[in-house]
Formats: C-alpha cells, sequence, structure tokens
C-alpha cells in the first residue's frame, strides 16, 4: 500500500510554511538560507507529487531544473556569506543594511 | 558693354570679401584704399554700362542679365538677373558715384578707429547690397538688396557700439525698419498670387489687367515698405537716433542712398501705382505731411547731424510728394541732387565735428569760417543747393516737384511751399551757428562756465590761439579736455570729396532743365514710366509765378534766419519752442502708445512663462521628488523586510486567485 497523494502535499505544505516563517523571524543568515532550501525542497515535493498523481513526466523534469538552480544558488548565497562573516565575526541579517533608501 | 554690368555690384561683394579676409593685416589706411578702389571701380563698370545704353534706341534700353537659378525647385524657379534701364543705371551712377566719394572720405574720417577694416567691410557690404537693390530684375532679388541694406544699417548705425545710445539707435533702426519690410514681404506674396511670378517686366506686363482693388492692395503695401527704409510719417523716428553712427555712414546711408530705395521702390513700381489712384493721393499725403512736420523739427535742432537728419527725412517726404502727383521724373530727379547736397552737407558736418573735436551742438560752434575754408565754402554751396537758391541743384529738383504739387492739388502745394521757406530757413541757421558770428567755442570749451558768461580771465587773446603755439599753460589747462583746442581743417582725402560734392550740388540742375524740350532725366528715364507719368498743363505764366514765389519763400527763410541768428533781432530761444526741441514729443508718444503695451504684453507674457509654463514644468519635478522621498523610506535595508513583503504578496495574490475562482 502506498501512502496517497495529499498526504505528500500536506508535508510539502508544512515544510513551506516552516521554510518560510523561519526566513522570516530568524536573523542568522546561516539559518535563512537552510529556511530557503527548505521551502525550495518542499515546493520540488509537490512536483514530485503532482507528477505521480496525473501521471506527467513534466513535473519530475521541473525538479531537476530547480535542483540545479539551488546548486548555483547555494554556490553564490555560500560565498557572500563567508565574505560577509570575513569582515565581521557575528553578523545577522539585520546588521547588513547599508543599501537603505 | 552693358554685358559688364555684373560687374558692379560684384566688385564691392569683392571688397567684402577680401577686407572680411585681410582686412585687419591691410590695416588703417590700406584698407580704406581697397575698399574705395573698389567703389571707383564699380562707378568706371557703371559709366561703362551707361555708356552702353546709350548706345541703344530708346525701347531697347531694357536688358535684362540672367545670372543664375535662384532657387530651383519643383514648379518654381526662382532666377537671379540683373535688370539694366534708365532706372537701374541711374541709381547705380549715383550709388557708386557718393558712394566711392564717402569712402574716400571716410579714409580720413574713421583713421585711428580701432575697427578701422570692420568700417569699410560693413561699407562694402552696403555698397554690395544696395547694388543688388535697385539693379534687380525681380521683388525677391530687391528684396534680399532691401535687407543686407537694412543690417548694414544696423551695423553701421551700432558701429560704436560701446556707446549704449549708439546700441539702443540700431536696435530701434532695426524694428522701426521690420516694420516697413513686413509690409514689402505681404506685397510680394500678394503679386506672386496675382501674377504667379516677381520679375518685374513680367509682372508690368501683366499688370493691364489687375484690377483696381489688387492694384490698391499692393501699392499701400509696398508703400509700407517704403515708408519704413525711407523714413517717413510714421516710422521715421529711427532716421534721426541713426545719427549715432560715424558721419561718413549718415552720409552715405541715411542720406543720399539707402534712404532713396524706398522712392525707387516706388518708382519702380509706377506701373501699379497707376491703376491705384488713391494710393498715390495717399504717397503724396504722406509725403507733404512728412516733408512739413520734419522740417518744423529741424528748426530747433541743435546738434548739427540731427538737424540734417531730420532734413533728410523733409526730403524724402519732398520726393514722395513727387511720386504721389504721378512726377517720377522730379522724384528721381531731387533724389540725385539731395543725394548731392545731402552728402556734401553730411560730410561738411562730418568736417566740422573732426575739427571741432567731436563737438556736434551747433551753439558751441561759430565764427568756423575762418578756420575751416574748404569746409566752409563747400557747405556753403549746400546751403545754399537744399534752401533752392538758384541756380543750385536744389532750386530745379524742388522746384519740379513743386510745379507738379501744384498740379496734383494746390494745397500740397501750399504744404511744400511752407516746407521750402522752413528749410532755407533751418539751413540758414545751421550756417549762420556753425560757421558765422562769434567763436563760441572759445566758452563752450570750458564746461562749466554758464552760456554767455563773460570771457574769463583765463582765456588767452585770438592772436594767441591763432598761432596755437607757445600758450600760457594756464591758458591751455583751462580748456580742459580739449588741450591745445583750435579746430582745424580736415586732410585732403576728406576735402576732395567735399569740392567733388560741393561742384555737383552747384551744377547738378543741368541734369533737367525746366522751361526748354532739353529734359535730359525725364526724356532718359522716359522707358520706365512711359505715358504715366503726370505731364504738366499749366501755362508758362502759372509756371513763372509760382517760379517765382518758391525763390520768394527761399530767400524769406534765408532773410528770417539772418535776421535772429547773425543780426539777434528776435532772442533765439523764442524761435526754439521746446516742443519743437523735443520733435514734438513724437518719441514720448511712441513710448506711450507703443512701448509701453508691448512692455506690458511682454512682462504678462514672461509672467505667464514664469508662472504657468515654468510652473507646470517645475511642479511635475517637486512632484516625483516629494513622491520619492516618501518611498525611499520602504528600502529599509533590512532583507527580511523585503522577505514580508514578498511573502504578503504572494499572499494576496494567491487570496486574489482563490477570491476570484471561487
Amino acid at each position: 500500500m502506498s501512502v496517497p497523494g495529499p498526504w505528500y502535499l500536506a508535508l510539502a505544505a508544512m515544510l513551506f510554511t516552516i521554510g518560510a516563517v523561519g526566513l522570516l523571524i530568524r536573523r542568522n543568515v546561516l539559518v535563512m538560507f537552510m529556511c530557503i532550501e527548505l521551502m525550495l525542497n518542499a515546493v520540488n515535493l509537490t512536483f514530485v507529487t503532482y507528477a505521480r498523481l496525473l501521471d506527467d513526466i513534466g513535473g519530475q523534469s521541473i525538479v531537476f531544473f530547480v535542483l540545479v538552480v539551488a546548486a548555483a544558488e547555494v554556490v553564490v548565497g555560500l560565498g557572500i556569506i563567508v565574505s560577509i562573516f570575513r569582515r565581521r565575526t557575528d553578523a545577522t541579517a539585520d546588521d547588513v543594511s547599508l543599501l537603505k533608501g | 558693354m552693358v554685358e559688364a554690368v555684373w560687374l558692379i555690384p560684384a566688385l564691392p561683394l569683392l571688397g567684402f570679401v577680401v577686407l572680411l579676409a585681410f582686412g585687419r593685416r591691410l590695416g588703417d589706411p590700406r584698407a580704406g584704399y581697397v575698399a574705395t578702389a573698389m567703389m571707383v571701380g564699380a562707378f568706371l563698370v557703371t559709366l561703362v554700362v551707361f555708356a552702353g545704353l546709350l548706345g541703344e534706341d530708346g525701347e531697347h534700353r531694357s536688358v535684362t542679365q540672367h545670372l543664375f537659378s535662384w532657387i530651383p525647385s519643383g514648379g518654381l524657379r526662382v532666377e537671379a538677373g540683373l535688370l539694366v534701364d534708365p532706372l537701374s543705371v541711374t541709381m547705380a551712377l549715383f550709388v557708386t558715384g557718393v558712394g566711392a566719394l564717402i569712402h574716400l572720405y571716410s579714409i580720413g574720417y574713421m583713421h585711428g578707429d580701432e575697427r578701422y577694416h570692420q568700417f569699410f567691410v560693413y561699407l562694402n557690404l552696403f555698397a554690395f547690397s544696395m547694388l543688388v537693390l535697385v539693379l534687380a530684375d525681380s521683388f525677391l532679388l530687391t528684396f534680399l538688396g532691401w535687407e543686407g541694406v537694412g543690417a548694414c544699417s544696423y551695423f553701421l548705425i551700432s558701429f560704436w557700439f560701446e556707446r549704449p545710445t549708439a546700441a539702443v539707435a540700431g536696435k530701434k533702426a532695426f524694428v522701426t525698419n521690420r516694420i516697413g519690410d513686413f509690409g514689402f514681404m505681404l506685397a510680394m506674396f500678394l503679386i506672386f498670387a496675382t501674377f504667379g511670378t516677381l520679375q518685374y517686366t513680367e509682372v508690368f506686363g501683366a499688370s493691364e489687367e489687375l484690377r483696381e482693388g489688387t492694384a490698391t492692395a499692393i501699392a499701400l503695401l509696398l508703400f509700407l515698405g517704403a515708408v519704413g527704409k525711407s523714413a517717413q510719417l510714421p516710422l521715421y523716428v529711427w532716421l534721426p537716433d541713426a545719427m549715432e553712427g560715424p558721419t561718413p555712414v549718415s552720409a552715405l546711408i541715411h542720406a543720399a542712398t539707402m534712404v532713396t530705395a524706398g522712392v525707387f521702390l516706388m518708382v519702380r513700381v509706377n506701373p501699379i501705382l497707376d491703376l491705384a489712384p488713391d494710393a498715390l493721393t495717399l504717397i503724396a499725403v504722406v509725403g507733404a505731411a512728412t516733408a512739413l512736420f520734419a522740417a518744423t523739427i529741424a528748426c530747433a535742432q541743435n546738434d548739427i547731424k540731427k538737424v540734417l537728419a531730420y532734413s533728410t527725412v523733409s526730403q524724402l517726404g519732398y520726393m514722395f510728394l513727387a511720386v504721389g502727383s504721378g512726377a517720377y521724373a522730379a522724384a528721381i530727379f531731387h533724389m540725385v541732387t539731395h543725394a548731392f547736397f545731402k552728402a556734401l552737407l553730411f560730410l561738411g558736418a562730418g568736417s566740422v565735428i573732426h575739427g571741432m573735436h567731436d563737438e556736434q551742438d551747433m551753439k558751441r560752434m561759430g565764427g568756423l569760417k575762418k578756420w575751416m575754408p574748404i569746409t566752409s565754402i563747400t557747405f556753403i554751396v549746400g546751403w545754399l543747393a537744399i534752401a533752392g537758391v538758384p541756380p543750385f541743384a536744389g532750386f530745379w529738383s524742388k522746384d519740379d516737384i513743386l510745379i507738379n504739387a501744384w498740379e496734383k492739388s494746390p494745397a500740397l502745394w501750399l504744404v511744400g511751399l511752407v516746407t521750402a521757406l522752413l528749410t532755407a530757413y533751418y539751413m540758414s541757421r545751421q550756417v549762420f551757428l556753425v560757421f558765422y558770428g562769434g567763436e563760441r567755442w572759445r566758452k563752450a570749451a570750458q564746461p562749466e562756465s554758464p552760456a554767455g558768461a563773460k570771457v574769463g580771465p583765463e582765456h588767452e587773446p585770438v592772436a594767441a590761439a591763432a598761432d596755437g603755439h607757445g600758450k600760457p599753460a594756464a591758458a591751455a589747462a583751462a580748456h580742459g579736455a580739449h588741450g591745445d583746442f583750435k579746430p582745424h581743417e580736415s586732410p585732403w582725402v576728406m576735402a576732395l570729396p567735399l569740392v567733388v560734392l560741393a561742384a555737383l550740388a552747384a551744377l547738378g540742375g543741368l541734369l533737367n532743365l525746366p522751361f526748354s524740350d532739353y529734359l535730359h532725366l525725364e526724356h532718359w528715364l522716359e522707358p520706365v514710366y512711359g505715358e504715366r507719368i503726370h505731364h504738366l498743363t499749366s501755362g508758362s505764366g502759372t509756371k513763372w509765378a509760382l517760379l517765382l514765389i518758391t525763390t520768394g519763400a527761399a530767400l524769406a527763410g534765408i532773410g528770417i534766419a539772418y535776421l535772429i541768428f547773425l543780426r539777434h533781432k528776435v532772442r533765439e530761444a523764442a524761435v526754439e519752442p521746446r516742443v519743437l526741441q523735443r520733435a514734438w514729443y513724437a518719441d514720448e508718444l511712441y513710448r506711450g502708445t507703443v512701448e509701453a503695451p508691448g512692455r506690458a504684453l511682454s512682462d504678462g507674457a514672461a509672467a505667464f512663462d514664469r508662472r504657468v509654463i515654468d510652473g507646470a514644468v517645475n511642479g511635475i519635478g517637486a512632484l516625483v521628488r516629494a513622491g520619492g522621498s516618501r518611498l525611499r523610506t520602504v528600502q529599509t535595508g533590512f532583507v527580511r523586510n523585503y522577505a514580508l513583503g514578498v511573502a504578503g504578496g504572494a499572499v494576496a495574490v494567491l487570496a486574489y486567485v482563490l477570491a476570484r475562482s471561487a
């Protein structure tokens, strides 16, 4: 027996919400970054679920694109974070607000 | 020989180009000699063309020389060509002849000026424009010259633009002339709409079919142009102010040539005027009114050049009176003699100003006859000529005009007669004030001393002034800015033109003697107006009576001036009322009626520009700036704020989609 589709969707929604809320309330840049990854993968899960439910390979192939983009994003994002921490040891996201209008 | 006509305007143009390129290097006085040589050359070519034209029969004395296609544009082709006929050659003869003399005179007069070469650049450009004006074969090419002389007039009036009065005078002349040019342009539009061409020969060939209304409209619009250029009422105001320019300019442009362009134009378009009798009457009335009006003002001016300026306005009025009476030959005759004697008078006045070290107030002159013999003798010839004393030139031409005016209307004749008397009076006043009487400049040289004060003890005796050397230092100092002041005669380059012009002013009447069948000028000009000229109908008795009355008026004017200014029978101030000194308050009137509303209108437009147009532009700028400064607070720099915004936005979009699909 297999788990029915809506469960997967519910799990994905919960993961996405955790990611979104975490992004909004945490100040640690690394944690915020992980939240973004959580949200991306929640979406990936949704895609895969629908691919199975609707029997459409397109959903699965989109996931590969998302994975690639996420990997690239991780590289850039981590690069930025590392360079920020090089300048100051304990930075939060709110400390980096030089571009305010 | 007539084919050489293109050289006439080309030589001054060449001079203009050469002086423009090398004038500064040529310097003072060689630039002047180059310019003068060009004018003499143009005069000689004109003589050749004149001789060539004399060789033709009467009917063939109108040759058009095609130069080039000026504006080839599809169906419209405007050709540039020169029309050689008795009228244009007559004009070209005296423009180049008098012009050459005045160029020569300028060599001496402008000596030592900072912009010496530039003066001759303008002078040659003027001569070129004037010759294009008179030799053109179409209205459009005439208009080109017309605008050219206007521009040169502007340059030369404000030649000494460091003086604010000169700059203002130039501007005044330019603006006033625009009103006339506007009339000229409208006339050209109307002519082109009616005839489809602007060539003189084609227009005049087809003018028979012109309706009277159209003819009157064209004539009046062209007359408006002439009124502006020839300084007639009510657009004469620029000419007296134009005396701010150097004196040779006043002689050449504002007496002898440019201001007669209006009269020339009227004579040129006589086939159209002939169809518009109402316009002719108006021209005669305006001319007579201007003649009298300007003559009254001239009676009370103290500036030696202002008198001559108003006199010029007045004499131009005579010419228009002649045109209005249908006496085209008389108009041209007076134009030529006037060019001789008025150029002479202006150059003489320039010589006086030169000799008096830039003094122009006649009340500070007097007794100059002894000091400036050549100037005074030639000036006296000019005076007798303009006053109308027989047998000098002005007598014949003025008499010719007055007889024609008598046959047009005795009222016009009477105005002309009074003007003749006034002319004799104010010119005599000028001669007596400048060349005769006491040597008032001895007192005037001391600026502080009130007029009529006793000669102070510090003034040297006359004998000491005569030798000019070895004067006591105290006496020299008493003369203030004038230093060792002594009027002196001018150099030969200035004296020679005076002598030549004096000879012409004395003998110019021979061009067109009445009372004989030998009417040179009238017969010579016949191809221009044919049968359209007014033929005198009066008997010889009437002619003699009018002649005697005119001569009597001239002598009476001289006599009155003699009694007042040499015998002092009447106080001078009594005959120079303030209203005449201020030229009937014409400038004040114009200031009130034209300048003040114009200024108010401009102020209004400026306020509209400042408040409404600038207001709109600045308002939009202020709006964007205010909006931006509000909006920029949104950009906090906190990444989580943006994330909240993105999340909130996504939620809102989702809610909207759900609400729609529900």
